[in-house]
């Protein structure tokens, strides 16, 4: 499993590995949100949870395709069907490795597109906190949206269909636990709301999305 | 005791039956052949013997993890070295030495070049010298050969034979005359599932009816 992770990492940072896309567009997203509604605070900073959290949310779209995608075409998801490994435990590590280098990097730089987009200072820890518990779920159900699409030429846009609405409650707890810390009221009840979401998901995803990529390799 | 029996398999393939009825028996030190033409089932049955899709009748009698399988396409990653590609493999399947599978299929000199920059035949041997990092006993290979040049080809026999001499098995589909003379051959053409004759022309089950 070590091994998988490496190589997926290793993969992921090499040329043509698509590290740094996910940043890349979440950049543009905040930066071009100002143009469109104006630089005035008093209209920015009540819709940038919001926007944070929506491009947060797309940006992880973009390289989600890649997951399974590849392996498929190269043949090592065949090979890794037959490995040793059980195949829920290979999707869960590359759901990790998809969230260590798309996820991180965006938690790691919302604070400066926050910054951007007039979110007040106080709101920052919250909306460190709620990428950190959120994103890992993006990275397991974009997991299961791309075990279902594996195989499927230009599976890509209907991989954003399947996937889209099934982020819709840790979009909105995600963006409530930000607002609400913008205005410095009680975060409690969202943040467990968006645990319990996350922690749902890492448990029941990786049967679901092996179950998908064994009816896709048949 | 056999490394692996099948008894009276059907396999399927897009719905459609391929073959059915083979029955053959591998032991240790056994390599076993596979014929027939083109679209006959050579594919579909080695991956349902590797496990990856599920017969439509009979059985496959063999115990877990035995399997190491090559197909057409041999699962490299353009971005990695050769060294990488295949110690990545002998990492997920826990096996043998990385070094000793370059040597056997002369790539030691390559070692250190990116997958990206081999030729086809060079990417092939590299897929075939997983094999020997898997330290599985049973091999199930399709169309190995394919785009190796004769003295590769040569080089390859001597690896399954050695892999014979080990108490090793082979399943081969190939068209070529591999150089191992103690490998039996079954002809696939006379199990081809033809529409009337077969026992039961109602799907078996689910699977097979929305295969």
């Amino acid at each position: 499993m070590i091994a998988l992770l490496r190589r997926d990492l290793r993969l992921a940072t090499r040329a043509g590995g698509g590290f740094g896309l996910g940043v890349a567009f979440f950049l543009i997203l905040c930066t071009l949100v100002p143009f469109g509604i104006g630089p005035d605070r008093g209209a920015l900073a009540p819709v940038a949870p919001g926007i944070l959290w929506v491009g947060a949310l797309l940006s992880c779209l973009l390289s989600l395709d890649r997951i399974f995608a590849l392996d498929h075409e190269d043949g090592s998801l065949d090979l890794l069907a037959t490995a040793p490994l059980p195949l829920e435990g290979a999707v869960a590590v590359k759901a990790l490795a998809h969230w260590i280098t798309t996820g991180l990097p965006l938690i790691l730089a919302a604070p400066v597109f926050g910054v951007l987009l007039q979110l007040p200072g106080r709101a920052m820890p919250w909306l460190l906190a709620s990428l950190l518990i959120g994103t890992p779920a993006l990275s397991m159900l974009g997991a299961f949206g791309a075990a279902i699409t594996v195989g499927l030429r230009r599976g890509g846009m209907l991989l954003s269909l399947l996937v889209l609405p099934l982020y819709i409650p840790t979009l909105i707890f995600g963006a409530e636990i930000t607002r609400r810390g913008a205005e410095g009221a009680g975060t409690a009840t969202p943040l467990l709301f968006l645990a319990g979401i996350t922690l749902a998901v890492m448990a029941l995803i990786p049967f679901a999305a092996a179950a998908a990529l064994r009816v896709n390799l048949r | 005791m056999s490394l692996l029996a099948v008894h009276d398999l059907a396999v399927s393939r897009g719905g459609l039956r391929t073959v059915e009825g083979i029955s053959f028996a591998l032991d240790p030190g056994q390599a076993l052949i596979l014929r027939g033409a083109n679209g006959i089932g050579k594919t579909t049955l080695l991956r349902t013997i590797a496990g990856l899709q599920q017969p439509v009748a009979g059985g496959i009698v063999m115990e877990d993890d035995l399997v190491a399988y090559a197909a057409h396409a041999d699962g490299l990653k353009a971005a990695l070295t050769v060294a990488e590609n295949l110690d990545f493999w002998a990492r997920v399947f826990g096996g043998g030495s990385v070094a000793q599978a370059l040597a056997a299929m002369d790539l030691t000199a390559l070692a250190a070049r990116p997958a990206s920059a081999l030729s086809a035949g060079q990417k092939r041997r590299l897929g075939l010298a997983r094999l020997l990092v898997t330290g599985r006993p049973l091999w199930v290979l399709d169309e190995p050969t394919v785009s190796l040049d004769t003295a590769s080809v040569a080089r390859f026999a001597q690896v399954v034979r050695a892999h014979l001499g080990q108490g090793g098995a082979a399943l081969i589909a190939t068209h070529i005359d591999l150089a191992i003379p103690e490998a039996q051959v079954l002809d696939l053409t006379p199990f081809r599932a033809r529409p009337g004759t077969a026992p039961a022309r109602l799907p078996s089950g689910f699977n097979e009816a929305f295969a």
